[in-house]
């Protein structure tokens, strides 16, 4: 459906987000060469490999970068919701998101607008426009900038198109997101993050300023170079995977590669790395 | 044949004809867009920020200034197509055209030069626009072409050709500055930076659809396009959390701001260091390709037909880092 309509679901106000998906992605963080139950093709993988994490102290340009649009629902940080109703029909005309991290603002055009053409500039959180379901908001997004897919170097072009299906059950909001880029995956990647309704919180100001940290010469790009980044094989090692199974692909999302994998698969004695880690505080790197 | 034909003084039979192929295929360029009629090419003036204006369409983009002063451009496309482009100027303006830049000399950007002049004369002016360039375009444009090549009409020729690094006037209540980047796409690329309305037009320097083309047989090399790309970083200043700002004009392409330009300049920084460590190891052309060392770039900016494929882009940077010092 393309034409305006009312809003079957209210949406708007403060929710704070639940970690109980996807750790230690989303934090403290991925591990380096962790690119299971990623789609990618080999050209992701080798963006990954050749990553170097240094890149976003040593290049200035890259200190202040947010979260795209597809990532933010993952970020940390608290999120607010709020929309315009236009006072003569009533009708909705957008639906708009703050997060804490880096400030983040989308709007999510909801008057049945198109998206702008190729030429437009693309942004981080890209354009969006949304449709109700039912009860279920989906919205798409284009016009992305090129930014991560996973925060340890996948990354996610510029040419991909995402669709979130939000969907609130009492004081949860659900939101399921769906990225297809014709550059790095083979197929769409899915994953889903969940909020709950917190109209006590309080937003702050996130703030960041870019500025040389470390001397370099200018134009200092860090990167490893094709099959010499010796921390690849550290996430295996640590969990007792075999190899192939941390390269991602799309072989590695479903349930028969773990019948593929099971005679290779020797999991450590007991937990090592990140073995409490419920929320921001408590996320301890070798807690017995 | 001049010593810009052949800078880098190693002439051998294979890098000649290296040379000759992208040379050629960079002249495609024309005869391919030339094959459509004019009508049929759908050219779009979209307003970018403050008094400019870039007009997309077949062949490279021209940026457009307006203001009570008349018309600026940088760049006037494909000659065939100058009308077409005149009738969407006109739109913004009755004034007269009295700038024009070229930022370098192929003629996807300055084929437009002698028509849009005498389109853009009007009952204001003061005589035909100011042509401003690098003077290494002028010297190009008016070296007697080889073989079979029309030779430039002296009316497209640059008229304001500059050899410093910059050069700058003042156009429609802002300041114009032109930076030279030497030896990028070709040995006479300028970008052009519209100060108060905050646009940077940058020609060939940054085409964000595609792998730079490195122009080896007009001068270019990729440590100065990598220079040049760090050059726009410099000037671009971003708004909030790495976005908007100053907004960028690529040569071809869409619009842009600098965190485009930086993920550009980051690939082609990481593939100069991949090239650089095969070339230290002592690895032939064949063994670097069987390597796939732009694999992860390939789907975002290669192309395995038209006129500037991934491999005329792996010849192209194997040649420019390989040339001794």
């Amino acid at each position: 459906m393309s034409l305006p309509v009312f809003a079957q679901v209210d949406f708007t106000g403060e929710w704070a987000p639940l970690y109980h998906e996807d750790g230690p992605e989303r934090l403290p963080g991925p591990e380096l060469g962790d690119y299971t139950e990623l789609p990618i093709n080999a050209a992701a993988r080798m963006a990954g490999d050749t990553y170097d994490a240094d890149r976003i102290s040593v290049v200035p340009e890259y200190q202040c970068r947010p979260h795209g649009g597809d990532y933010s629902m993952r970020g940390l940080g608290n999120l607010r919701i709020w929309r315009d109703i236009d006072q003569a029909s009533e009708k909705l005309i957008a639906i708009h998101t703050h997060m804490l991290a880096w400030d983040s603002e989308r709007t999510i055009w909801m008057d049945g607008r198109p998206h702008p053409p190729d030429y437009a500039p693309h942004t981080w959180q890209g354009f969006s426009t949304g449709v109700w379901d039912g009860n279920m908001l989906t919205i798409t997004t284009t016009h992305l900038k090129t930014n991560y897919m996973r925060r340890n170097g996948i990354p996610r072009s510029d040419k991909a198109v995402f669709t979130e299906h939000w969907t609130r059950h009492g004081d949860y909001l659900t939101v399921v997101t769906v990225i297809e880029d014709p550059v790095y995956l083979t197929e769409p990647l899915v994953r889903s993050d969940n909020w709950y309704v917190d109209p006590g919180q309080n937003i702050g100001i996130f703030g960041c300023e870019y500025a040389p940290e470390v001397p370099r010469p200018e134009g200092t790009v860090p990167n490893h170079l094709p099959g010499q980044n010796s921390f690849l094989h550290e996430f295996a090692n640590w969990y007792g995977l075999p190899y192939e199974a941390t390269r991602g692909g799309a072989e590695t999302l479903y349930p028969e590669y773990r019948k593929k994998i099971a005679n290779e698969y020797h999991p450590p004695d007991h937990c090592e790395r990140y073995c409490k880690c419920t929320n921001l505080i408590d996320c301890n790197l070798n807690a017995k | 044949m001049d010593k810009h034909r052949l800078p880098h003084g190693r002439g051998s039979v294979w890098n000649r004809a290296r040379q000759q192929a992208v040379f050629g295929l960079l002249s495609l360029i024309a005869a391919v867009c030339f094959a459509q009629p004019p009508d049929n090419v759908k050219l779009t003036m979209a307003p970018v920020q403050g008094n400019v204006y870039v007009l997309m369409g077949d062949g490279g983009n021209i940026t457009v200034q307006v203001g009570k002063d008349g018309v600026m451009l940088v760049d006037t496309g494909f000659a065939p197509l100058a009308p077409k482009a005149m009738a969407e100027i006109r739109k913004l303006s009755d004034g007269p055209i009295r700038w024009i830049v070229n930022t370098h000399v192929h003629n996807d950007h300055t084929g437009g030069n002698a028509e849009m002049a005498k389109l853009g004369m009007t009952h204001e002016s003061i005589g035909p626009p100011r042509i401003v360039a690098q003077s290494n375009v002028l010297n190009r444009m008016t070296t007697p072409p080889s073989g079979n090549q029309p030779k430039i009409p002296e009316a497209a020729w640059p008229n304001d050709e500059y050899f410093m690094p910059t050069k700058d006037f003042f156009f429609n209540g802002e300041a114009v500055v032109v930076y030279h980047v030497p030896a990028a796409h070709t040995d006479g690329d300028s970008l052009v930076f519209f100060r108060r309305s905050d646009v940077l037009s940058t020609g060939d320097v940054f085409t964000p659809g595609s792998y730079p083309i490195i122009d080896l047989a007009r001068g270019g090399s990729v440590q100065g396009e990598i220079d040049a790309l760090n050059r726009i970083i410099d000037i671009t200043v971003p708004a909030k959390y790495q976005e908007g700002g100053t907004m960028v004009i690529p040569g071809h392409g869409r619009l842009c701001d600098e965190a485009d330009v930086v993920e550009y300049r980051s690939m082609l920084t990481v593939i100069r260091d991949r090239f650089r460590d095969m070339i230290h190891k002592g690895m032939t052309l064949e063994q670097i390709k069987a390597a796939k060392p732009t694999l992860d770039y390939d789907a975002q900016y290669g192309a395995t037909t038209g006129f500037w494929t991934t491999d005329m882009f792996i010849d192209a940077v194997y040649k420019s880092l390989s040339e001794k010092k």
